[in-house]
């Protein structure tokens, strides 16, 4: 893509005073789609931190999990040696990765929320004017979301060092392309379903059918060799849950180890579920609901 | 090919139709916005105001007929037709927890605006609607007429050149109703900028500006706002009989 006020056609009239190309303040090139994407993260790391107590409720949600489960479980489920791990380790310690990628999970969900919302009160409007392709736009809101949950994992993690997690310094770095591909794969599954939902109300209910069943049958709570001694099917579909592979890629990444595996999968589930949000959305959607019904007589 | 951009109307809409489901939001609309001309399209509520600006601005895809502004045709030249084009949103669309500059910047640089410049471009704005004083104020803190104002100053960053207002006075005072029409007709007096004020309100349209009415999809009558109806009758009169009356070979139901 090239300026607008480049003369569009060939064999036009030459340029005189009256048609000479207007300043033009934006961009409609690259630079200008980063300048774009910038401002929309932007955007959204600032309506993260003003929302204080949403900041606060992802942070204790995976710390109560923490505490519950190593307190309750840490004689009861040790861990044996399995890749990444080289040592025996406390059951706390296993679960830190899973709960930081759940945190990721809730936020992917709760961003493609804010997305039904932004369809409702409009804001979807403005950011549709913009001049960029809109499968650009979608996805420049699904890095936005992605770069809100890691800011949330990393908070985590921060916490969570006092449990004595073992984790190296290196695998907080390499941990974070990890991340953003997990963030990236679970936003882009929230963004297909809230192309899908029709009404914010809906919503409450894909929350309970996709979240919980995606982090019960995953490999999060307990090792998938674990999962497999009590059954078969179960160990199965935790195995086929992209968000084992999520929380797999992550773990190693903590470690500083990489898993090919899990990699192919988290970013083959993510293209996929972009692919089918930008098709599937439709920003007529949700306006029917702010009206208050079809009759004519809406004002 | 498609016609020389900088010649022709700012807008042009062309036999524009949209249905939702069985009912007939616009039918046949075909209307033209000239250059550096305040056009008012006037129409009662439900007339399919909104849905004309929803498809103006490529929120309804499935459009028949042709949209072009300033010469790009919206179907084939999106990113071109969508950079010249600033819009006013019926529904407020401001972030209300982000501060008035937050949501300048973020309007910016959807547009591929450097902060810099947006910089220098948000002072500027912000002294022609006169709100230069509650830049780090939140939104939520202004008056419905600031937060409007707001609005106005938002649509015109990236430096349009058809700005498209829907109702944009809706529910504030006379006072604060004036100053958003004197704003608008300021950029249309002095910067030439091309106006479409969808309004169901007299009072801000004027003997000079193009009037074009619609009513239950359809258009029924346009012109100079001086010379719609007979001679005598005023705009006002004019405009209740028109609506009044039934839409000719048509119910708003969909044949079929
Ligand atoms: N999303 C929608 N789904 C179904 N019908 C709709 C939808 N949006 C608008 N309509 C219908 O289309 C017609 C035109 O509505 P529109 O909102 O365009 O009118 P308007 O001129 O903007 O009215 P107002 O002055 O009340 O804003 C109305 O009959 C309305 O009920
Ligand atoms: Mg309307």
């Amino acid at each position: 893509m090239s300026n607008t006020s480049n003369p569009a056609v060939a064999g036009s009239p030459p340029a005189g005073e009256a048609v000479r190309p207007m300043p033009h303040l934006g961009r409609l090139d690259f630079v200008g789609y980063l300048r774009a994407l910038g401002g929309i993260v932007r955007r959204e790391l600032l309506r993260f931190f003003n929302q204080k107590e949403r900041f606060f409720s992802a942070l204790v949600r995976p710390l109560v999990w923490l505490f519950i489960f190593a307190a309750g479980f840490r004689n009861t489920l040790g861990v044996s040696i399995v890749p990444p791990y080289e040592t025996y380790v406390l059951y706390e310690v296993y679960v830190v990765p899973g709960l930081a990628v759940m945190i990721q999970l809730f936020n992917g969900m709760q961003s493609s929320l804010s997305m039904v919302y932004d369809r409702e009160v409009g804001s979807m409007k403005v950011l549709l004017t913009s001049p960029y392709p809109r499968w650009t736009l979608l996805f420049a809101k699904l890095v936005a979301g992605v770069s809100v949950s890691v800011v949330q994992a990393y908070a985590f993690l921060a916490v969570a060092w006092f449990w004595e997690t073992d984790i190296p310094p290196l695998g907080y770095l390499t941990a974070l392309p990890a991340f953003l591909a997990a963030g990236l794969m679970l936003g882009a599954i929230g963004l297909f379903l809230s192309s899908l939902v029709k009404q914010l109300e809906n919503f409450a209910s894909i929350m309970n059918f996709v979240i919980f069943p995606m982090f019960f049958a995953s490999s999060a709570l307990y090792p998938l060799w674990r999962i497999r001694e009590s059954s078969e099917t179960l160990y199965w579909i935790c195995e086929a849950n992209p968000f084992s592979h999520a929380v797999e890629l992550v773990r190693f990444a903590l470690y500083a180890k990489f898993e090919p595996v899990a990699c192919a999968v988290v970013i083959g589930t993510g293209l996929v579920f972009f692919t089918m949000a930008v098709i599937a959305y439709d920003p007529g959607r949700g306006i029917m609901a702010r009206r208050g019904g079809p009759a004519g007589e809406a004002s | 090919m498609s016609a020389d951009p900088r010649e022709g109307a700012a807008l042009d809409i062309a036999d524009v139709s949209h249905h939702f489901g069985q009912r007939a939001a616009l039918s046949n609309v075909s209307l033209q916005v000239g250059r550096g001309r305040f056009t008012a399209l006037l129409g009662p509520n439900g007339a399919g105001k909104t849905t004309l600006f929803s498809v103006v601005t490529r929120l309804y895809s499935n459009q028949n007929g042709r949209v072009s502004i300033l010469g790009h045709p919206l179907d084939r030249e999106p990113s071109r037709a969508l950079a010249r084009l600033g819009v006013v949103f019926q529904a407020r669309t401001l972030d209300t927890d982000l501060t008035v500059a937050q949501n300048l910047f973020y309007h910016a640089s959807l547009h591929g605006i450097a902060r810099r410049a947006a910089r220098d471009r948000i002072d500027v704005l912000l002294n022609r609607v006169g709100l230069a004083d509650r830049r780090n104020d939140k939104i939520r803190t202004l008056s419905g007429g600031q937060s409007r104002r707001i609005e106005i100053a938002r649509s015109l960053i990236h430096e349009p050149r058809l700005l498209l207002l829907d109702e944009p006075t809706v529910g504030l005072d006379l006072e604060s109703r004036a100053d958003i029409v004197g704003i608008v007709r300021a950029l249309v007096r002095e910067e030439g900028l091309s106006v479409l004020w969808a309004t169901h309100i007299f009072e801000e349209i004027s003997s000079e500006d193009d009037v074009v009415v619609l009513h239950k999809g359809r258009i029924v009558a346009r012109g100079l706002a001086g010379q719609i109806g007979t001679a005598g009758e005023t705009l006002e009169a004019t405009f209740r009989r028109l609506v009044a009356e039934p839409v000719k070979g048509a119910s708003p139901k969909v044949a079929a």
